[in-house]
């Protein structure tokens, strides 16, 4: 099966291949996959005071599908606000990248890595809030 | 040195030029029918089926009389298995194999189960390898047929087939071995290994795509095979139709030339293999051998690449041509059934490569192949999750997966 040119372009130059800091209370992480399923994806967003996201990382273990779905993936989300993120649908990676019906499944494991990164950054974010609410009650 | 480079020779070979060359006048000048038994058309291309019959035998010390022609080993794999279940089913129903057989050896086998044989799938070792003590208890007084592989085709393991032999000979089983990886590559005599059915390939050994051979004992004791396929009788009627001359010719000249080198191009091959083997694991840790460590056919080297998924790394060194046992690259999204019955964990089976190389493979593009696929791991570690996790001391095992 050849691939498509976008996906060989992503695979070779990755986009935002790297790690954020995962204690930093702005920035989010999703890892989804399993390694025996063959792909593994860790998306990390990083985000402003006003909830848009200024940064994005990933690092994939999975064919060249996943690798080029989640680089996209980061491309995508940054500068949205997290509810925009959201919005970003798998058949859209789909298209972008002409994924072939047998590599659906890696356009989903990155809507889902985005999905639970965003997750992840708004339970930080609730549990800071209500640990702020607790510091101020207890004044 | 030119690219794209081949390492999939364990899938298939080019066709040598001098074998081309034997094969060409069959085309178009002597084309006749090796069955027509009353014109010089006919004689001249029964008398070079004939001898690429004896060219056949004699990779395998037996007659030229008990070599069948067929379109491959796929097929002779079918008349043997079926062939032998369908003659033999009078003096019992159960067949012996193991799990790691080709799939053109298992799913005869699962057929014959559906069409009331039993057949006992033996598993294999950590290295897979069958041992002869699994056959003999294996073995029923029902038991009729014992077909197990000379050379694995994914990890190269090789069986100890003179010892199964001898014990289906003290058992009076029938023992069939799928040797298309091994054929006129390794040494085989199928009198001292005990071998009774024989099933070889032409295009894995130079020679062209679409002919292959069954070997079928004659004498102690004559083994019988029910035809697959009906017509004509030809082939002592156990394999009816017109004979692919040409092809017969190309794999008679094959199977000569490379019995001619044996001994040099098994020494040239294990060094060559060797010097990618080394050459992997002097640079990359976290990287394991796949298969047998030292009984294995000289040209295959099966590795496992920790953290990094083997479609992409394949994609990392396209103008390398290998082959992964990664799920990604078949249509089932199971990774290998072969790493699998070896007690891979599905990580390391998706992680897996196997080069193979052959007569045209050179020391240069080995090198170049180390250089490439050791830049494409490290570059891909990087990028690995896994590897991350695993640097900062996180046991893999004892994550839990949001699986999907």
């Amino acid at each position: 099966m050849a691939y498509s040119s976008k996906v060989v372009d992503h695979y070779e130059h990755p986009r935002n291949v790297g790690s954020l800091d995962k204690n930093d209370v702005n920035v989010g992480t999703g890892i989804v996959g399993a390694p025996e399923c063959g792909d593994v994806m860790k998306l990390q967003i990083k985000c402003d005071a006003a909830g848009r996201i200024v940064d994005a990382k990933f690092k994939t273990f999975g064919c060249g599908s996943a690798i080029a779905s989640s680089s996209l993936a980061t491309e995508w989300v940054k500068g949205k606000t997290v509810d925009e993120a959201l919005q970003i649908k798998n058949t859209e990676i789909v298209k972008e990248l002409s994924l072939p019906p047998v590599k659906i499944h890696c356009s989903v494991l990155a809507e889902d890595a985005i999905r639970a990164a965003i997750e992840d950054y708004r339970s930080k974010q609730s549990r800071l809030a209500g640990a702020e609410t607790a510091a101020a009650g207890s004044r | 040195m030119k690219l794209p480079i081949y390492m999939d020779y364990n899938a298939t070979t080019p066709v040598d030029p001098r074998v081309l060359e034997a094969m060409m006048p069959y085309f178009t000048q002597d084309f006749g029918n090796a069955a027509s038994r009353n014109h010089e058309f006919g004689w001249t291309a029964e008398d070079a089926v004939e001898k690429a019959r004896e060219q056949v035998g004699a990779a395998i010390g037996a007659s030229s009389k008990e070599i069948i022609w067929t379109s491959g080993a796929t097929e002779s794999n079918n008349i043997a298995i079926k062939g032998v279940a369908n003659m033999y089913r009078e003096k019992g129903n159960h067949i012996i194999t193991d799990v790691i057989e080709h799939k053109a050896v298992i799913d005869p086998a699962k057929y014959l189960e559906q069409n009331g044989f039993r057949v006992t799938f033996l598993p294999v070792d950590k290295h897979g390898m069958v041992h002869p003590e699994q056959v003999r208890e294996a073995m029923t007084d029902e038991t009729i047929l014992v077909s197990i592989m000379h050379g694995n085709n994914e990890v190269g393991t090789i069986n100890p087939i003179g010892e199964i032999g001898k014990l289906c000979k003290e058992k009076d089983v029938i023992f069939h071995v799928d040797a298309c990886q091994t054929f006129a590559k390794q040494p085989i005599d199928v009198e001292t290994m005990g071998i009774d059915l024989l099933s070889c390939s032409g295009h894995k050994i130079y020679g062209p795509k679409g002919v292959g051979a069954l070997y079928v004992r004659r004498k102690r004791p004559r083994v019988r095979c029910e035809p697959v396929i009906h017509g004509g009788g030809h082939e002592r009627g156990m394999r009816s139709g017109t004979l692919n001359v040409p092809g017969i010719v190309g794999m008679g000249k094959a199977a000569e030339l490379c019995v001619q080198s044996q001994a040099e191009e098994i020494a040239r091959v294990t060094r060559l293999r060797d010097r990618l083997k080394d050459g992997l694991f002097n640079r990359l840790p976290e990287i394991y051998l796949n298969g047998h460590p030292t009984e294995r056919i000289p040209n295959n080297l099966n590795v496992s690449f920790l953290y990094v998924e083997g479609e992409s790394l394949m994609m990392g060194f396209s103008d390398i041509a290998v082959s992964s046992g990664s799920a990604c690259t078949s249509a089932s999204l199971e990774p290998s059934y072969v790493l699998k019955a070896l007690g891979l964990g599905d990580d390391l089976a998706h992680s897996s490569i196997r080069f193979s190389i052959g007569r045209f493979t050179t020391q240069e593009e080995i090198d170049y192949a180390v250089e490439r696929v050791c830049a494409a791991v490290e570059k891909l570690r990087e990028m690995s999750p896994l590897y991350e996790m695993a640097q900062e001391g996180i046991d893999l095992s004892k994550v839990q997966w949001a699986a999907h």
